[in-house]
């Protein structure tokens, strides 16, 4: 039996003893802070109203994360002897560690140092300098209440396994993978396609150089296919992950290709003799077939093919089996199952890409109505030397080379109506189209645009080019393509309705062609996969970046970064470098053979937990279980994250979380309502 | 008056449950009888305040007190059987953490008055309303003021002891009177001052029979209706069954017999606010993604306050309604 829960605020605060020898230190942070809070009135408030609570020494100074402003607290704590340290800055996202080192370097242990924010949530948001000090006054006395209550805590060391998993075949996979392997160490590459290379397999040639495509891509996926540190897995989902950083175990289905892959030669004869021809909607777009057994693309890596069970006649009907029959080294196998592999990994790269925008539901855009209305991925395909019309450009048809062509821009992306964000890479693909339509039919070109948007590198001058070659810019967008014509020149055309913005007037332009510069979007299993892996989306979909500038590459689970589209739209060398900058993490991570984890750590009191379960199912890592035995859940401190989740959630107040103990948050909040001062002084 | 020790017994705003809790013990009163010398107990025998005005600091050495604090009389005995007894225990819920009688806190007292005088279950056309104190020949009479908010006992004295319960359960009373009874005797040893005595530490899933799983709820529904499972969670049902967040010592009587706990017991050992506590459970096995799907099921609790505050508002943090707050 212990005290009663409903113990009023007042009585708390009076129990606890003004023992300890604080120091507040009040950052001005240039004028960020000092040009709305009197910096200097809140460290005089806080030594001389919170002395009583063990407050020794208020400073205020430029900038405290400077050395001279940590050095100024190193020197409080061996001098003055402090005990606990409030420092009045930043958001702790910022500069907690640097204030946590300093407080150690004196000898202080680090989590007896408190961080509280009166910057972002100060300075920032307030104009009104008496209410903004006012304010910054209860924030730091909240601090002193809070870490008055801090227990010095040790970080856990965990070793790093050196694997790493890497998800997600395309450019951004591929690299990052190649990097970890060049340097060394183990990875695990999961593609869920019969191949690597992503959408950059299908493109056929990528702006602003005009590089071939395949030529600058095949090699590197050939160069992960047979590296000795790589293990392919393609055709594999992953379907689990449990642990934490350093220490994943992740759960991959290796779906069965129905082709053993150990017998296999890749020599294609299945595909040859394959009598079911399928039409391929994920590498042609829909607009080329491929066999029921087949490698999507002759490059494909692996070179193994895959049976596509649901088309093939065998599975259909029982008979046929032409692929068995003809393979010269009996690679073919009808009854081989699903595998389910188990990984052990240190850390997680997520390069799952992204899917192009449905152009369907920009239904005024006709596409999938109107025949000659195509997407970019479709014009990628045609356009393509290995496509399905062998590289020349035609209408749906397959033959009439068209004589004008319209290229819509943004069709998909800021719009309120589908996706408010840019996709980045639709006019420079729409340029690049532009410019691939002119060379290969000589037609008329219109690109129809809101804004053009060409930064980085040569790109502006691609379209410099592109309209020195004699492309037709419409600036506005357009709001509708029809195939109903009103006058006698539209007949047989297709028409596109756009307000041009710089005429300044309403066109209709008939054209053979609309290829619509479709944007990105977050994949469809976006949100599931963020979930299985323990990360979170943006509204939209993306996943979200630990800082958006500072630190794009990792995610706020330690461990788990994100590379290329998966993050949001980019370009194939944005895509590159984040694979590579994750790949630079990843070994950094491993080269340190063991890493310190945070203790904020929940953990259950097993006397007062009944066992209703309700946390059972809500851990974000996975870290909860349930003894059915003794009737109580249990949090394993190895995979807990701190998340607060279960803390929360727990209906019987028996799960606490170390750091955030329900002491430390109410005190704090009786400190930030002054509570602690016996006549409160308002501003 | 015998030597031996004395025994006090209050009802504040209260509903007469506790005693009769009390007198339900059965032939446990009788210890009672046997061991303590019964000096001031309102509902079971006459006494008048000024004869308890008039004993000695501390000459009665245990009080249970029951009801919480809603006039000024009520404060006024409150204070004086503080000062008046040895050990003060807060008794059953509304001394606690208010009970249904809190509910009241989230009107103001000139609502509460007119809401008990003028709406549609009192005729009153004459606007009659109770006056604190009114002039007749004999002189002046009073009765007593209203406060603003209804308080629980540890908001106006220092409380020793807390027994929880809705009323407390009489197997609960029965081990405590045994408890003080082996005290006075030498045998046992009086828990630390602040515990709560007659209950569990843990909640009233601890000690409820039906088996539980991984939860996730799709929608809220009463006990009527529908088929009860009599074997599985009822919360696993969408019965909103407060049993998860309230403190156990009640035998799981209400999911036992099929219906909801409604939370009698109060909050678990070490929650601050019981309603948030549940508010935040109950939310948390809320199956849906959808904001119109989560309103859907939300809507399945159509008096929040009712469920997740009907006995412990005074109690909470927040303690009472803004228009009631106010005016405190």
């Amino acid at each position: 039996m212990t005290q009663h829960g409903g113990t009023s605020p007042k009585l708390a605060l009076s129990e606890s003893k003004g023992e300890e020898r604080i120091g507040v230190y009040v950052c001005h942070c240039g004028t960020n802070i000092a040009g709305v809070v009197d910096v200097q009135e809140v460290a005089e408030w806080a030594a001389a109203q919170l002395e009583h609570r063990g407050v020794v020494i208020g400073r205020e100074y430029k900038f405290m994360c400077s050395s001279l402003g940590q050095e100024l607290i190193e020197k409080d704590i061996k001098e003055l002897e402090l005990t606990r340290v409030v420092v009045a800055a930043c958001s702790p996202h910022l500069h907690e560690h640097t204030f946590r080192t300093a407080c150690k370097n004196a000898g202080l242990n680090p989590y007896l140092c408190e961080l509280v924010s009166i910057r972002e949530q100060v300075s920032w948001v307030h104009t009104d300098k008496a209410a903004a000090t006012a304010k910054a006054k209860a924030v730091v006395s909240g601090g002193v209440e809070r870490v008055i209550r801090h227990a010095p805590l040790e970080p856990l060391r965990v070793p790093i396994h050196p694997d790493t998993l890497v998800v997600g075949g395309g450019i951004a996979g591929i690299q990052s993978a190649l990097e970890i392997a060049d340097a060394g160490y183990h990875v695990y590459l999961v593609e869920r396609e019969p191949s690597i290379g992503g959408h950059m397999a299908q493109f056929d040639k990528t702006f602003p150089t005009l590089d071939c495509s395949a030529c600058i891509l095949t090699p590197k996926m050939v160069q992960v296919g047979t590296h000795p540190n790589v293990t392919l897995l393609t055709w594999s989902e992953v379907e689990k992950v449990d642990g934490f950083v350093g220490n994943f175990t992740v759960t991959v289905r290796k779906k069965a290709r129905k082709v053993i892959e150990d017998l296999c030669t890749g020599c294609g004869i299945c595909q040859e003799k394959c009598p079911k021809k399928v039409i391929d909607d994920v590498y042609e777009a829909g607009l080329g077939y491929r066999k029921a057994v087949y490698t999507p693309f002759p490059q494909a890596v692996p070179k193994y093919p895959v049976m596509d069970v649901e088309n093939c006649t065998y599975f259909e009907k029982g008979t046929c089996k032409a692929c068995e029959k003809f393979c010269p080294t009996n690679a073919i196998d009808f009854k081989q199952q699903d595998e389910i592999l188990t990984l052990q990994v240190g850390n997680i790269v997520l390069a799952t890409g992204y899917d192009l925008f449905d152009a369907r539901r920009v239904t005024n855009y006709g596409y999938g109505r109107l025949p000659n209305v195509f997407t970019s991925l479709e014009f990628e395909r045609l356009s393509n030397a290995a496509g399905p019309t062998n590289g020349n450009i035609v209408l749906r048809d397959g033959k009439t080379t068209p004589k004008a062509v319209g290229i819509v821009h943004c069709v998909g992306s800021r719009d309120r109506n589908f996706n408010n964000y840019c996709s980045v890479i639709c006019c420079m693909q729409g340029l690049k189209f532009a410019h691939l339509v002119h060379e290969r039919t000589g037609a008329i070109v219109y690109n129809f645009y809101i804004d053009m948007r060409t930064a980085y590198k040569a790109y502006d001058e691609f379209y410099q080019r592109v309209l020195e070659e004699g492309t037709l810019f419409v600036r506005g967008k357009v709001a509708e393509i029809t195939d109903v014509p009103r006058r006698p020149d539209e007949d047989g055309h297709l028409i596109v309705q756009v307000e041009d913005t710089l005429a300044g007037k309403q066109r209709r332009i008939p054209v053979d062609m609309v290829i619509l510069s479709t944007g990105l979007q977050p994949r469809y299993d976006a949100k599931e996969t963020a979930k299985r892996f323990g990360l979170s989306c943006s509204s939209d979909g993306w996943f979200i970046e630990k800082h958006p500038k500072l630190d794009p590459i990792s995610t706020m689970t330690e461990g788990i970064y994100i590379a290329g589209c998966v993050q949001g739209p980019k370009d194939i060398p944005s895509s590159v470098a984040q694979g590579a900058a994750a790949a630079a993490r990843v070994l950094g991570k491993i080269q340190q053979k063991e890493i310190s984890i945070e203790p904020v750590r929940a953990s259950v009191n097993q006397d007062q937990c009944s066992g209703c379960r309700i946390c059972n199912n809500l851990c974000p890592y996975n870290a909860i279980s349930f003894d059915e035995d003794r009737g109580v859940s249990l949090v394993n401190a190895a995979l807990c994250q701190g998340c607060g989740t279960c803390v929360a959630a727990c209906p019987a107040g028996a799960i606490s979380g170390t750091a955030f103990s329900n002491d430390q948050i109410l005190s704090q909040i009786e400190g930030l309502l002054l509570l602690n001062i016996d006549e409160p002084v308002t501003a | 008056m015998s030597d031996k020790p004395k025994f006090a017994m209050y009802w504040a705003a209260s509903c007469g449950g506790c005693e009769i809790a009390v007198l339900n013990t059965n032939e446990k009163i009788l210890d009672v009888d046997a061991n303590f010398d019964v000096v001031f107990w309102p509902v079971a025998m006459d006494a008048k305040y000024k004869d308890v005005e008039a004993m000695q600091d501390g000459s009665i050495l245990l009080t249970l007190f029951n009801g919480g604090i809603r006039t000024d009389e009520n404060e006024h005995i409150a204070k004086l059987l503080r000062q008046k007894s040895k050990i003060l225990v807060a008794f059953g819920s509304c001394a606690n953490e208010g009970c249904v009688p809190g509910l009241a806190n989230l009107s103001d007292a000139r609502e509460i008055v007119h809401t008990a005088f003028n709406t549609v279950s009192t005729d009153n056309p004459k606007q009659v309303y109770p006056m604190t104190s009114y002039d007749v020949p004999e002189g002046e009479i009073c009765i007593p003021k209203i406060l603003p908010t209804l308080k629980t006992l540890d908001q106006v004295v220092d409380v020793d002891y807390y027994m929880p319960g809705c009323p407390p359960e009489s197997h609960q009373i029965a081990a405590v009177i045994d408890l003080v009874i082996q005290v006075l005797q030498g045998k046992a040893e009086l828990p630390p001052k602040g515990s709560v005595i007659g209950a569990g530490n843990s909640t009233v899933c601890d000690e409820c029979q039906r088996a539980r799983n991984v939860k996730t709820i799709t929608s809220f529904n009463r006990i009527f209706g529908q088929e009860i499972d009599p074997d599985l969670c009822l919360l696993e049902q969408g019965i909103p069954c407060n049993g998860v967040a309230t403190r156990s010592g009640c035998n799981a009587r209400c999911p036992t017999a099929g219906a909801q706990c409604i939370g009698c017991y109060g909050p678990a050992e070490g929650v601050v606010d019981y309603g948030a506590r549940l508010v935040s459970a109950f939310a948390s096995v809320i199956d849906a993604k959808e904001p119109d799907e989560i309103d859907r099921i939300l809507d399945g609790i159509p008096d929040p306050a009712g469920q997740f505050y009907r006995f412990n508002l005074a109690g909470s943090l927040l303690r009472a309604g803004k228009s009631a707050w106010e005016k405190a």
